[in-house]
Parts: structure tokens; sequence; C-alpha cells
């Protein structure tokens, strides 16, 4: 299997390529067909990628099934998967048939619908899988036109502004980071990833308009990533677009943007900033780590305060990114492990809440926490699994939520005290905030008159959010199936960081004496 | 030698002689009656010299003594003013038709204005360089005011005159002071005088007043004012020349002048053209948002594209000339397909400009609202599309010539100018419905609208080889 990453990244692309000029007709039949053409494409793209995780060998460090062909301007077409990466392709295509499912009853414009969303999955598994700097730049850029229409078309009141914040806020991020990678092609001579991760970007301090700049280029080249990723994640005070895109998106459209979309962000940091630009990470290091910390206290303190269901999930997402940064930047074993579990994990269970959501969005068409009251009693299985998602999203130990948080806990306590304990009280106000909303949704007496008739979840979207429940708990109790596949390559990735920094370290000593 | 001078001129001659000829049998044959025929007859011959052109080798020929060059360069840029002109011409005829605006004479004055731009990119010498503009500009002047019933038209070409004018006037000066301290008008000569006894300052003020010239003539700010109401007052078809040919003419001229007659003192016109780029990239893209009007919105669009090629010129460097020469050949390609479709805007019959008209398009035409989409995003810059990479390929050159402010400028423009761009699609997509635009057929419109969008889609395989074909381009030109 020479070409199985290009048949995984192209083969929803191919589906939605099917789905425009062949099939024809806006009825009923048309629609149904639609969808099972877009199910049938995110299934057999997630068995694509069983096949390259039984392939994968986890020892391995380098890059795996790589495939390279030459493209324009001494580019290349080039993919490749490694430890750090396969994950994020699993949970894409694992995550993308549930998606699909989540979509059944939408009926306005259904092909154009599922159009998008093989376009996006395409693009998003090229993010993860491409091996080229501008390859990369074009998967990742490229994302924003189907997210932008499935919000602008598919969203609700106030799509419009959430649209266009949306792509505004996260094309102005990236477009930094393309003259960054542009920097790093003269620079380098290459936007080869494999070669550019052994480049030693410049370190020498320069002085740009007076400005002493310590770290010289690769602090401008890590600022502008970090202007991309920070908004992707997004980290506070970047994170602006993401409740309102989140509240305005449809449900499958708030699936994939909090399961997926938002960990393009920490991948870039852990592929890029993190191995390319050692010494800048090292310096912006303590500032990432309180901005995670200020993220995860203010996005909790705001989420405690939403009516919107939506809303108060999405800041909780961007809490829970507080906690991947924070891993990241903590640069050692646990708080690496720790980043990329965390966003794992909270693919599954950001991705079920907006499910579970949507369950009750179907029904009543509010969101208004207000709106609801007692649906344990009329709703029992909803119940159950709306408690497992809290107690996962508040990180109680045997789902999955927990490890996350714990190594990344104790990666940031061995380097900064201070950000761990901060950090720490956002765990506290994250079992208020999640608690509080079961409570005021799911717990009590059923008094409102509008609830009296709603029904418990039907087979459709049982059968969407039992593999979420599954890997939630499974991961909660066996996290090993992710950290043996990750845990190499992500102490290579720690060592290469660590030896960087000594070398730095050596030659400052030297020009100093 | 006159034998093979005249030779190397050939595309020239023949199409003015053509054009000589078309404009007596019009005078004889029947008048506007012939005005299919010859608009038809025009197109076909311009296909061919394109061809023609292209077959050409790559040897450097220079003809009347160092006056008209014949390389690499110049055959690149001819053939995208000959195709486009040609695609043009027969995209608004049915318009022009429609709207009983179609004379014999509008296919004749373009192709003369196509031997005007097909001469300036030929010049090796600054009086070949101002009978091409002129040429150029005359006619164009002219068929501004093809609708001469109408005020706003009449209004355009007077303004265009006017103000161009102006502008040749400049250029004039900036060419007679350039003469009087180099001695020479041959672009050979200029380089030679200024390797020699180096840059004097009267050289740089005519070289300074020869770019705000030519600055005028790709609508470069502070140059841009006539931009917009000329394009709002032309007819479409008119405006989609515009858009096209004469800009590829004007850029591939500046980037002619400095290199081949100031291509040794590239750090004081790097500083020139930088300012223009930047400038027109940040005004181009903010003043678009205000436009209601998708053809003053064109305008501004191609203002903002105009600084973006700037950049690549800036640079200075043979990477920035084939930037340059990248981007203009996608940035025509997408404005011939915008315009293909802005053409087919009507309602009731009568053409609309607003782009209000657009709201629900998706709805009744949804491949031309995709196609239209795609070529949004492509200007607006936005991968996988070709607009990309011609934004890539010019902030490249930037970088590696060391003008990263420029760069970060560009990208910061392009995200304030793809503000309108989206605001189309949104209109297209997501607005409230009202009353939609006619349903016309128009074959031919729509056929160029989806294959200019399938070129952004699919030219990311291998930008359809014009990456190599420019390169060759530019290094004849930058030595």
């Amino acid at each position: 299997m020479l070409n199985l990453l290009s048949i995984i990244t192209f083969t929803p692309a191919i589906a939605a390529a099917i789905l425009a000029f062949f099939l024809r007709g806006e009825d009923e039949a048309a629609q149904q067909n639609a969808k099972w053409v877009a199910l049938v494409a995110t299934l057999a793209t997630f068995a694509a990628s069983l096949i390259l995780l039984v392939g994968f060998d986890p020892q391995d460090t380098g890059f795996q099934f790589v495939e390279e062909h030459e493209w324009i301007m001494g580019f290349t077409y080039k993919m490749g998967v490694d430890g750090i990466s396969i994950l994020f392709v699993m949970l894409t295509t694992f995550l993308m048939p549930i998606t699909i499912g989540a979509c059944w009853n939408v009926t306005h414009r259904v092909k154009e619908y599922m159009i998008a969303f093989l376009l996006l999955e395409t693009l998003m598994i090229g993010v993860f899988t491409a091996l080229d700097l501008v390859l990369f730049y074009l998967f990742f850029e490229a994302g924003l036109i189907p997210m932008f229409l499935i919000i602008g078309i598919w969203g609700g009141k106030d799509r419009i502004y959430a649209a266009f914040k949306f792509f505004l806020y996260t094309f102005l991020g990236s477009v930094l980071m393309l003259v960054a990678m542009i920097a790093m092609y003269v620079d380098a001579g290459t936007t080869d990833i494999p070669t550019l991760l052994n480049h030693q970007f410049s370190t020498e301090t320069i002085s740009l308009a007076g400005w002493q700049i310590i770290g010289g280029m690769q602090t401008l080249l890590w600022l502008a990533f970090f202007a991309s990723f920070a908004v992707k994640m997004p980290m506070w005070p970047v994170h602006t677009w993401l409740p309102d895109a989140h509240v305005q998106a449809p449900t499958a459209g708030s699936v994939i943007l909090a399961a997926v979309l938002l960990k393009m962000g920490g991948y870039g940091f852990l592929r890029f900033s993190l191995p390319m630009f050692p010494v800048a990470s090292d310096i912006f290091a303590p500032l990432v780590l309180w901005l995670s910390a200020i993220a995860i206290v203010y996005t909790s303190l705001v989420a405690l305060m939403q009516e919107d269901m939506k809303k108060l999930i999405a800041y909780s997402s961007v809490a829970h990114m507080g906690f991947v940064t924070m891993g990241i930047f903590a640069a050692n074993q646990q708080g690496l492990d720790g980043a990329i579990f965390q966003m794992i994990s909270h693919g599954f269970i950001s991705g079920a809440l907006f499910l579970a959501v949507g369950v009750i969005y179907d029904r009543m068409h509010t969101r208004e926490i207000a709106a609801y009251g007692g649906l344990i009693n009329r709703m029992p299985v909803y119940a159950a699994v709306f408690l497992l998602f809290t107690m996962a999203n508040v990180g109680l130990p045997g789902t999955s939520g927990f490890v996350g948080e714990f190594l990344t806990f104790v990666a940031v306590f061995q380097v900064n005290t201070w950000v761990a304990f901060f950090a720490a009280t956002g765990v506290i106000l994250s079992a208020g905030y999640a608690l509080w909303l079961f409570r005021r949704v799911v717990m009590g007496e059923m008094i409102k008159e509008s609830l009296k008739s709603i029904k418990d979840m039907d087979r459709r979207e049982k059968l969407l959010i039992a593999p979420l429940v599954a890997m939630t708990l499974i991961l909660g109790v066996y996290p090993a199936f992710v950290t043996d596949i990750i845990s190499p390559s992500v102490a290579a990735l720690v060592d290469g960081h660590t030896l960087a920094l000594q070398a730095h370290e050596a030659a400052s000593q030297l020009a100093q004496n | 030698m006159i034998g093979a001078d005249l030779y190397t001129a050939l595309p020239e001659i023949v199409l003015a002689l053509y054009a000589m000829a078309a404009l007596m049998v019009g005078v004889y044959g029947g008048k506007d009656k012939l005005a299919e025929p010859i608009l038809w007859a025009t197109a076909g011959l311009m296909v061919l010299l394109a061809l023609f052109v292209g077959s050409k080798g790559l040897e450097v020929v220079t003809a009347f003594n160092g006056m008209y060059i014949a390389d690499a360069f110049a055959h690149f840029t001819k053939m995208i003013i000959l195709i486009s002109a040609a695609v043009v011409m027969i995209m608004g005829q049915s318009y022009m038709v429609a709207r009983g605006l179609l004379k014999f004479e509008y296919p004749i004055l373009i192709a003369l204005s196509v031997v005007g731009m097909m001469l300036m990119v030929s010049s090796g010498d600054l009086i070949a360089l101002y009978m091409g503009l002129e040429l150029q500009s005359l006619a164009l002047y002219v068929v501004a005011t093809m609708n001469r019933d109408s005020t706003r038209s009449t209004e355009a070409g007077l303004k265009y005159f006017i103000l161009g004018a102006l502008a040749s006037g400049l250029l004039l000066y900036g060419a007679s002071l350039t003469y009087g301290y180099a001695g020479t008008t041959l672009f050979a000569g200029i380089i030679s005088t200024i390797s020699e006894d180096g840059m004097s300052i009267g050289l740089l003020m005519g070289l300074a007043f020869m770019l705000a010239g030519l600055a005028f003539k790709v609508s470069a700010v502070p140059f841009h004012m006539w931009t917009p109401d000329v394009y709002e007052g032309a007819p479409t078809p008119v405006t989609a020349f515009f858009a096209t040919a004469p800009k590829v003419a004007a850029m591939a001229l500046i980037a002619r002048v400095v290199h081949e007659a100031f291509g040794v003192v590239p750090g004081d016109w790097s500083q020139i053209i930088a300012f223009l780029a930047i400038a027109s990239m940040f005004v181009g893209a903010i003043a678009a948002i205000g436009q209601r009007n998708i053809k003053r919105l064109m305008a501004y669009s191609s203002i903002s594209h105009m600084g973006f090629a700037l950049v690549g010129l800036a640079a200075g460097t043979a990477q920035g000339v084939q930037g340059m020469l990248v981007y203009m050949a996608i940035y025509v390609t997408m404005n011939i397909g915008v315009f293909a479709f802005i053409l087919t805007m009507s309602r009731d019959g009568k053409p609309v400009t607003d782009i209000d008209n657009l709201r629900q398009y998706s709805k009744g035409e949804p491949l031309r609202a995709l196609a239209l989409l795609i070529l949004m995003f492509s200007l607006a810059g936005v991968p996988p599309l070709l607009g990309f990479f011609g934004k890539f390929y010019v902030l490249w050159a930037a970088v590696q010539a060391g003008l990263t402010w420029l760069a970060v400028g560009g990208v910061i423009a392009s995200v304030i100018g793809a503000f309108y761009y989206l605001r189309i699609v949104y209109y297209m997509y997501f607005g409230e419905e009202t009353e939609p635009l006619d349903r016309v057929r128009a074959p031919v419109q729509a056929t160029l609208l989806v294959a200019a969008a399938a070129i952004m889609v699919l030219g990311v395989i291998n930008l359809f080889g014009v990456e190599s074909a420019a390169a060759l381009a530019a290094n004849a030109l930058v030595r």
C-alpha cells in the first residue's frame, strides 16, 4: 500500500466530486442518496485508516508511509505520519461517519452539505499528513472555505456575523504564518518538513527598528506561527471567534469544529513551533504557560455564566485547550503525552457534548439552558449519556478526560508550580459549570409544559453516541492505547528539544567567555 | 537588413495592417452589419498571432537598431495580451449586440490598442515605448466612450482621456529628462551610461516621472483615481478589457523599463515601486469595502491586485519578475471569469451591477454560483486556488529580496480584501431571498466562467506549466 495516505486523504474528496457531478435533484430520494454516499465514503476512509493504524510501527520515530512526488516551485507533494500525527488522522476518520450521521435530519441543501463535509474531511486529514510546508498550509487554510460555508449556509440566526468572524480571524492569523513559511523556505532552501525539523534557524539577536530581538529569526518565526495556531487553538485572548462560531454552526459543524479543527493548532505547535524553533519556544514558554492558566480560569468563569448550552461548551473547550498548550510548552514527556492525549480525548468528549446538545435542540429548537429541566424523567438514556460526558468533561478518573489533565498537571508542576496551582483551580471551576449545567438541564422536576412530550434518544442517536461512550471509557481505563503509540515519537521530540536547548546554552556561554 | 527587422516585428505589422484593412472593409462594406464578422476575424487573428508568437524561440532578437526587442519576456506577455483580448472580445459580443453597442470600429480599435500593447512590451527605446503607449491609450479612450448615448460612458472616456493625457505628459517629461542626462533614448544606452557614470540626479528624476506615468496605466495608488469611474462608466465588455490586457502590458512595460534601462541601480526604483505596491494593496483593499457596484468593486480589486504584482517587481530580481508574470497570468484568468459573470447579470433584460442582486443566486444557478465562489476565494488568495500561488510567488520574491515588511503588509491587506470577496459569496449563498436575476442562457459567458473556475482549482497540480515559461521570460529580461 504505497499510496495509503493519499487514498485516505482523498477518498472523501472523490466522493464529494461524485456527489457534485452525478447526483441530480432535490427530492427525498436524492437527499437520502447524498447522505448514504457520504456515510459510505467516510466509513471507507475510516476502514482505510485502520489499515494505517495496524501497519504503523510505534517504535519507529521517523515518518512512515511516506509518499513523495515533485510539485511546482520546488515544493513536493509529500505525505507521511509519525506517532504524533497518526492519532489525529484516526480521530478525524473516526468522527466523520458520526458527524455525517448527525446531519441525517437536515433537509436544506443536503447535497451541498455533504460535499462540504467530505471536502472538509480531506482537508483535515491533509493537515495531519502533509510533510511539506506549503502543502500543509494549503490544507490548513483551505479548510476555512467549507467551514465558512457550513456556518454561513446551515447555521443559526446570527450565522453571517459568526461566519465572517471565523473566517477573517483565522485568515489573519494564518497569513502571518505564510510569511514565516516563506522566510523559512528562503532560509533553508526547502519546504520539506523532515529536513526543516533538522534545520537550525538562526538565534542570533537581531535589531529591528530599534528593538533588540533575543532569539533573532527563531523568535520572529515562532511569533508568526503562534499568531496562527493561537487563533486556531484558540488561546485566550484570541478565542472570541470560537463561541460565536460554535453557537451559530449546525450541530455537525460544531462537532467537527470542536473535535478536529481546534486540534490543528495544537498539532501545529507540536509539529512546527516546538521542534523547529526550540530556543524561541523556550523563551516564550512562560508566556504561553501563563496565558494557558488565564485561559483555564477565565474561560471557566465565563462558562459558569452562560445561558446558551453550546456557548458554555465552547468556553469549556477553550479551557480544555488551555491544558493542551500548557502541556505542550511544559516541553517534557508527560506534558506532550498529556497534551496529545487531552486533544484526542477532548475530540471525543466535546464532539459527544455537542451531539448531546444537538439531540435536545432537534426536539425543542432552543439551546437556552433555562428552557430545559428535569429531562431525566422522560429521557433516562439521554441523562445517563449526558452525565457520562459531563463527568468526562470535568476530568473524572475513569474517563479519558482525567488522563490528559493529570499528565499535563504533572508536567507543568515540574516547570512552574504557580501555573499548575492556578490551572488546578480551573478544574474545580469546570466541575462547577459542568455539574450546574447538568443540574439545570437534566435533573429536577419536569415543570415546563413544552417538555412534557419530549422523547428519549432514538436508535440513530444512540448509535452515533455509542462509539464515543466506548472510546471515552476505554481511554479512561486503559490510556496506554494512546500513549504506546505516541510516546516514542514524543520522547524523540523531547530529546531533540532538550539537545537543541543545551547546544544553544553552550554556544551562548562560549560567546560570553 | 530592413527585411529581417520587419520579419522580427511581423506580428505587430500583420495586426496593424489587418486593422487598417478591416477599417476599409467596414467603412465601404456596410458599416455595423459587418461588425460581427470583423469581431470574429479579429479574435481569430489574435489567437493565430498568439500561437505564432508562442512558437518563437528563446533567442533575443532586436530590430530597428535596438528599438524593438523580441525576447522570451515579450513573447510571454504578448501571448497573454493577445489571448485575453480575443477572449474578452468574444465574451462581450452578445452583450454588445443585445444593447446595440457593437459598432464595427470596436474590434478594430481593440486590435489597434493591442498593437500598441505589443509594441510596449517589445520596446527597447523611450520613443518606441511612448509610441506604443499612446497607440494603446488613444484607442482605449475611444473604446471607453463606446456607448456614446450614455453620459456615464462619455464621462468615463473623458475622465480617462484627461487623466491619461496628464500621465502621458509626466511620462514624456521623465523620458526627456532621461534623454537629456543619458544622451540616448535607447534602454541599452541608458543602462551603459548609468553603469559608467553612475546614477545622476537628473536620471533619478526622469525615472521617477516615468514610473509615475506608468503607475497611472496600471492604476497603482496614488494614480488610481480614474479606475473606479472608468470601470463603472464604460460598457461592461470594455471594462473587462480594461481590467485584463492593458494591465498586463503596462506591468510588463514597467518591468522592461526598470530592468533594461535602470537594471544596475535596483535600489533607486525598488523603493518607489515598493511604495506604490503597499499603497495599492491597502487602498484597493480598504476602499472596496464600501462599494456596492460590482464593477467599482472589481476596479478596487484590480488596484489591490496590481499592488501585489508590483510587490514582485519591487524585489528587483528574476524571481520577482517571474512572480509578477505568473501573478498577471492568474489575475487575467480570474478577471475574465468574473467579468464573464458580470456580463450575464441582468434583470428584466437590463444590465444590473449592484451586488445586492446576487442574493441567493446559488438557488437558481448552482453551477455558476459555485464557479463564482471559487473565483472569489481565488481572488482573495485562499489556498488551494491559483490566486494563492500568485500571491505566494510575489511574496516569496519579496522575502528573498529582503522586503519582508512588504510581504507582511501584503498579507494583511489580503485579509482586509478577503472581506469584500466573502461578501459576494455571502450574498450568493446566505443572503435573504429577493427577486432573482434573469436566467439568461449565455453559453459563452457561462463556459468561460466555469472554465476560469476550473483552472483555479486544477491549476494546483502544476500551474499548467506557466511557471517554467514565466521563468524563461524573466531570465530573458533580468540578466
